[in-house]
């Protein structure tokens, strides 16, 4: 393999060009204590993470973050702003020629804005949502491959909402030329999309990249991106600023691949790490979508997740949302805010009243750790068992969504070490995507098929039935309580069942992961 | 021979655009379009030509034969 001497290749190049990494590197490794070795089901910096699993000026970054912080996505929303149409490099999984309005993927918005525009969005909709913590430019190209655009809107928001946290999402490519003007607006969460770090693998996932007024093609083209993206993540580290890494998994193409991807992004101090799911419908018209690359089922992405949660903090609540998204994840309400509509806008940035609400988000979590407290006594019964749930939620960390209303199911894995948050599934309407016929009920059954129980706020007798038949257990009796706490409780009346020889416990099957176009984001 | 757009495949991704030595490409309504008076191909700038090395959509970026070669 390559893989090896591209590393020392690539790590003496940049011991060269930039600064004694290793020196950076331990200080990184400073706050490596937290997640990592705590076991699998202790919380992890990051993903799951609180205040005590991280040092402070880490935590103060992250908690207001929901691309960041798994519990703080429960509590907090972003937006995108639409500012970088052009893009740099071209994926197999990307095609720049599809906008359905009603699809729901990255490198996809309905309308570009100019930077004066993009203010303008931002304040009214942190005007109107006070939860709205996190502005990020994530394309629909490449934000570095638009510089002066995302530079500009860097710039009017900084002046005009400071308390607003800014991000940006890259392919990597130019990241090293835009790292000091990164750092110079602020911009303390930088999340680079790594899918290889091989070019014999990356000349399968990367037709060609534009370098040096030229596009290259094939193992060039994916050696040069490779190079880019690591001297890049380097250079963000030795800053100070937050790397997120997101990686597209792609059977058959990366996903042994990526626990390498994984280790080379670790070592070099990425915060954490993002391996997110193919989304490849044949009508997307994307090469993968054409070629019938097909995407992972539940189980291989969370297998992979696992594999490599050892070694580093992993992210399971990303929602690929559009590069134009408002709102929670999991929810756009981009159409409220559509360019017609904000100038009409009257925008007051009311900041005591967003300090007030944040404030009272802050009590919020307290409450909920208090509630978990206590819940992990006598899960030690549980043995080698580990089951997962589903939840159906509409946010805060509670137990409050109906059974019905459900868009996604959140999903959470028991074990001896407590309530994991695992990932989420998507049970919405989709225009296409070969299920279009088919039940309701059915689509949700198969979405959440390895799951042993499904927690609701309410649910009527025929799913209900029908549910207990697929071999789902619904449960109501935890309605508005706090998911974690629940759950636990639910899996220690589950694990004294099993004791008594009530119930045998048994291993459920694998789910499948939906895709296509979303057909009623509102 | 300067180069065109084909206005029904442009996804006004901006990107050529900011690439043009000449300053030849502009948006016009739905789509960006090249001045033929002004393109050169490329031609003493750079090997390739830039907005058909960029362009996200193959064949969208393409020599216009109703029109004369360059001459620099």
């Amino acid at each position: 393999m390559t893989d090896l001497s591209l590393e020392n290749a690539r790590t003496s190049a940049s011991d060269e060009a930039v600064v004694d990494i290793s020196d950076v590197m331990q200080k990184m490794a400073e706050h490596k204590g937290c997640g990592t070795e705590g076991g699998d089901g202790k919380a992890s910096c990051g993903s799951s993470g609180g205040p005590e699993d991280m040092p402070a000026e880490i935590w103060e970054k992250v908690k207001n973050h929901p691309c960041y912080s798994e519990e703080a996505h429960h509590h907090y929303a972003r937006m995108h702003v639409a500012v970088a149409p052009a893009c740099n490099i071209q994926c197999n999984y990307c095609n720049r020629k599809y906008d359905c309005a009603n699809e729901s993927r990255p490198g996809v918005v309905s309308e570009r804005l100019t930077p004066e525009q993009a203010s303008k969005k931002v304040l009214a909709v942190a005007s109107t949502i006070p939860q709205m913590t996190v502005l990020g430019i994530a394309g629909p190209g490449d934000p570095l491959a638009n510089p002066k655009q995302t530079f500009e809107t860097f710039r009017l928001i900084s002046e005009v909402a400071p308390d607003i946290k800014l991000c940006l999402s890259t392919n990597g490519l130019a990241l090293p030329d835009w790292v000091d003007e990164i750092a110079k607006y602020k911009v303390d969460h930088v999340t680079i999309t790594i899918n290889m770090i091989d070019p014999e693998v990356g000349q399968h996932i990367y037709p060609w990249v534009f370098w040096e007024n030229k596009r290259l093609t094939g193992y060039e083209a994916a050696k040069i991106l490779t190079e880019r993206q690591m001297l890049g993540l380097e250079m963000l580290t030795e800053r100070g600023i937050l790397a997120k890494i997101n990686s597209v998994m792609i059977p058959g193409v990366n996903d042994k691949h990526l626990v390498e991807v994984n280790k080379a992004v670790k070592s070099r101090g990425a915060f954490l790490h993002n391996i997110m799911p193919l989304i490849s419908a044949p009508e997307h018209g994307t090469v993968f979508g054409l070629n019938g690359q097909r995407g992972p089922s539940a189980q291989e992405l969370k297998a992979l997740q696992d594999e490599c949660e050892g070694d580093m903090n992993m992210m399971r609540h990303c929602r690929q949302c559009r590069a134009d998204a408002v709102g929670l994840l999991g929810e756009d309400r981009s159409e409220e805010f559509t360019t017609d509509k904000i100038m009409e806008m009257e925008v007051n940035y009311d900041s005591e009243g967003r300090k007030a609400y944040q404030q009272a988000v802050e009590a919020e979590r307290q409450a909920k750790v208090e509630a978990k407290k206590g819940e992990l006594d006598g899960l030690e019964a549980a043995g080698d068992i580990k089951l997962l749930v589903a939840v159906a939620t509409k946010g805060h960390g509670i137990i409050n969504e109906h059974f019905g209303h459900a868009k996604e199911f959140q999903i959470y894995e028991l074990s001896s070490s407590g309530a994991k948050f695992v990932g989420h599934r998507r049970v919405d309407l989709y225009c296409q995507g070969g299920y279009g016929e088919e039940d309701a009920l059915d689509t949700i059954t198969r979405a959440i098929n390895d799951c042993h129980a499904v927690f609701v706020a309410k649910i009527g007798g025929c799913p209900k039935a029908e549910l207990a038949e697929a071999g789902i257990e619904p449960v109501d009796q935890y309605a508005h309580d706090y998911i974690e706490k629940s759950a636990l409780a639910w899996f220690k009346e589950y694990l004294a069942k099993v004791a008594s020889g009530e119930v045998t416990h048994e291993q459920r099957g694998d789910a499948a992961i939906r895709q296509g176009a979303l057909l009623n984001a509102g | 021979m300067p180069y065109k757009i084909v206005a029904s495949q442009c996804t006004n991704c901006t990107a050529c655009e900011a690439l043009c030595p000449n300053q030849a490409i502009s948006e016009k309504g739905n789509t960006f379009v090249i001045d033929p008076d002004l393109c050169t191909e490329c031609v003493g700038h750079f090997d390739d030509p830039q907005c058909v090395a960029i362009c996200p959509i193959d064949n969208t970026c393409v020599i216009d034969s109703t029109l004369p070669r360059y001459a620099a």
